[in-house]
């Protein structure tokens, strides 16, 4: 559904200062229908990287193709029937102040040229959607940020796009309202077949909703694969720190023994496992580090272990044989 | 001797006909000229939609130079050129051109400041769904710029309330005119006296006007 081929993002260089790389050589391909989170440090090139696929920034490098359009290639009017096939929503919502709710809603129906009779029903029937029917009238000024947020959402699919992009669409939001957007998203992934691409810098986004995650460094795609992967089993130094394990089993004084790290994942989760495998084996453990946690709808917990006495390798291969993925950490040390 | 012996009612209602029609006069050609003036000044500046340095430099020069000219040397100056334009250069016809030159690019600078002030991420939303320039400079842009546009009309009013006095100075009617031949040339304290309260009035219920349409607009 959508490709980057190698693309490159530079900004022009202004008054001596050399220019800007904002995004380097990144390659993805997100698949229709699916959940695409791109999370990284701020500066990092996620808004650059959305950006691109709107055509709201053009590549310096490289080809961004979407739904089989060559993004820059395209001229004013392929350019915007693109952008009615792509909705988009913000960090700030971004909403007309001047405009009601409704009228919010019906904008990219009157910039499409829609008919007003066509207008009236397709707002009336996405306000219905996103649950604001009863504040049609208002002003975003008398909304909640959530509020605000749904009636952006709204507003991103009145053209019945195939795309939708959210720009850290939850990072002004409480937790509270975040969880509420995040269920709306996904209600919407499902039931539309809309595929999303979300930029964040909050992990725990990523793992509530995305089926595969890109993580972005300096421009570069470092990690990219599914939240699973990246989520348990972090590679690069970035995906480590967003996964806030990096410092865990690094910066303490670590005991004697081996090192390891479990991951439980489904029903292995609640299971028992630890003490049966230490009393069969003979081998004892202290625990180093731990997290509980649901990925979308699985749980999984992991745990930092160091592993003393007994038959360690037998006691690995038993936590294998239940299902926990047994990861060495000798490295660590 | 009563209060007010030399007033001649009739005189200052006709002068203050004359300052109406000036006012609305140039007012309405103010914004006719102001308008565009300030969206092409902030269309053209840097980082905008049609981002051009030449026409803004050329054009941001021009509105400076004439804003810099003072306006009693600016009426004077213009005599040729509205003589050319309507015909005299006395009376209130001949007092709108000099007003216009000199309200519009003030105008036009307070419109380009409104336009600034509007959110860069509701215009980039606009575009983002799919708005050409002109959708988003007239859908989006100006709707949202507004309330500072009408503000600032009412302070190019107000000055151009005065304005329309010192027209008075070149013969152009109006109670600028009969504050300075009656009030002052003829030491009639009670003339200047009530053509300033007058003047007072019509600024206070310009300005009054201009914030409660502000108020109507702006839902921010």
């Amino acid at each position: 559904m959508i490709r980057f081929d190698s693309v490159s993002k530079t900004y022009a260089a202004s008054r001596g200062a050399s220019g800007h790389a904002a995004l380097r050589e990144a390659s993805l391909e997100v698949a229709q229908g699916e959940v695409f989170g791109v999370i990284g440090a701020s500066g990092a090139g996620k808004s650059t990287l959305i950006r691109l696929i709107n055509g709201l920034e053009l590549p310096t490098g490289g080809k961004v193709v979407v739904d089989g359009d060559d993004v820059a290639a395209l001229d004013v009017a392929g350019l915007r029937a693109l952008r009615r096939r792509v909705g988009m929503i913000f960090q700030h919502f971004n909403l007309l102040s001047s405009k009601t709710v409704e009228q919010n809603v019906a904008f990219p129906l009157k910039l499409a040229g829609w008919e007003p009779a066509q207008i009236k029903a397709r707002t009336a029937e996405l306000l219905a959607r996103v649950g604001l029917t009863d504040h049609a009238t208002k002003y975003p000024a008398q909304l909640s940020g959530g509020q605000k947020q749904r009636v952006g959402i709204a507003r991103a699919l009145a053209t019945g796009p195939k795309i939708l992009l959210c720009d850290e669409a939850t990072s002004a939001l409480d937790p509270e309202t975040t969880e509420q957007i995040l269920a709306l998203i996904s209600d919407l992934n499902r039931e539309l077949g809309l595929t999303i691409v979300l930029i964040t810098h909050e992990m725990d986004v990523v793992r509530r909703v995305c089926d595969r995650v890109a993580v972005l460094e300096a421009g570069r795609v470092v990690e990219e694969g599914p939240v699973e992967e990246v989520f348990l089993h972090p590679a690069s130094g970035t995906a480590r720190r967003f996964v806030g394990e990096a410092e865990e089993a690094s910066e303490v004084a670590l005991p004697a023994g081996v090192l390891v790290r479990l991951t439980f994942k489904g029903e292995a989760t609640y299971k028992p496992v630890l003490g049966a495998v230490a009393r069969e084996t003979g081998v004892d453990y202290s625990i180093l580090g731990g997290r509980i946690h649901k990925l979308r709808d699985a749980p999984y917990g992991q745990l930092t272990l160091a592993l003393t006495g007994g038959d360690i390798e037998a006691a690995i291969a038993r936590f294998e044989a239940a299902g926990v993925r047994v990861d060495r950490l000798e490295d660590a040390r | 001797m009563s209060l007010f012996a030399n007033i001649d009612w009739s005189d200052i209602g006709f002068a203050t006909l004359d300052t109406l029609t000036m006012l609305g006069g140039s007012m309405a050609l103010t914004v006719i000229l102001g308008l565009p003036l300030g969206v092409i000044l902030f269309l053209t500046g840097k980082g905008q939609m049609l981002e051009n340095r030449a026409a803004h430099t050329v054009l941001g020069l021009l509105v400076n130079i004439l804003r810099s000219v003072p306006f009693v040397i600016l009426l004077i100056v213009m005599i040729p050129l509205t003589v050319l334009l309507v015909g005299t250069s006395l009376g209130v016809a001949g007092a709108i051109p000099p007003l216009v030159v000199g309200a519009a690019p003030f105008y036009a600078r307070l419109v380009e400041t409104a336009l600034r002030e509007v959110d860069k991420g509701v215009v980039e939303a606009s575009f983002a769904l799919g708005g050409s320039r002109r959708q988003v400079v007239l859908g989006a842009l100006l709707p949202e710029a507004m309330p500072g546009i009408i503000a600032g009309a009412t302070v190019t009013a107000i000055a151009l309330v005065s304005y329309t006095a010192m027209a008075g100075v070149v013969g152009a009617g109006g109670l600028g005119d009969l504050a300075i031949r009656f009030g002052y040339q003829r030491f009639q304290t009670d003339v200047m006296v009530v053509t300033v309260v007058v003047l007072l009035i019509l600024v206070q219920v310009l300005q009054m006007v201009g914030d409660a349409v502000v108020r109507r607009v702006s839902h921010r």
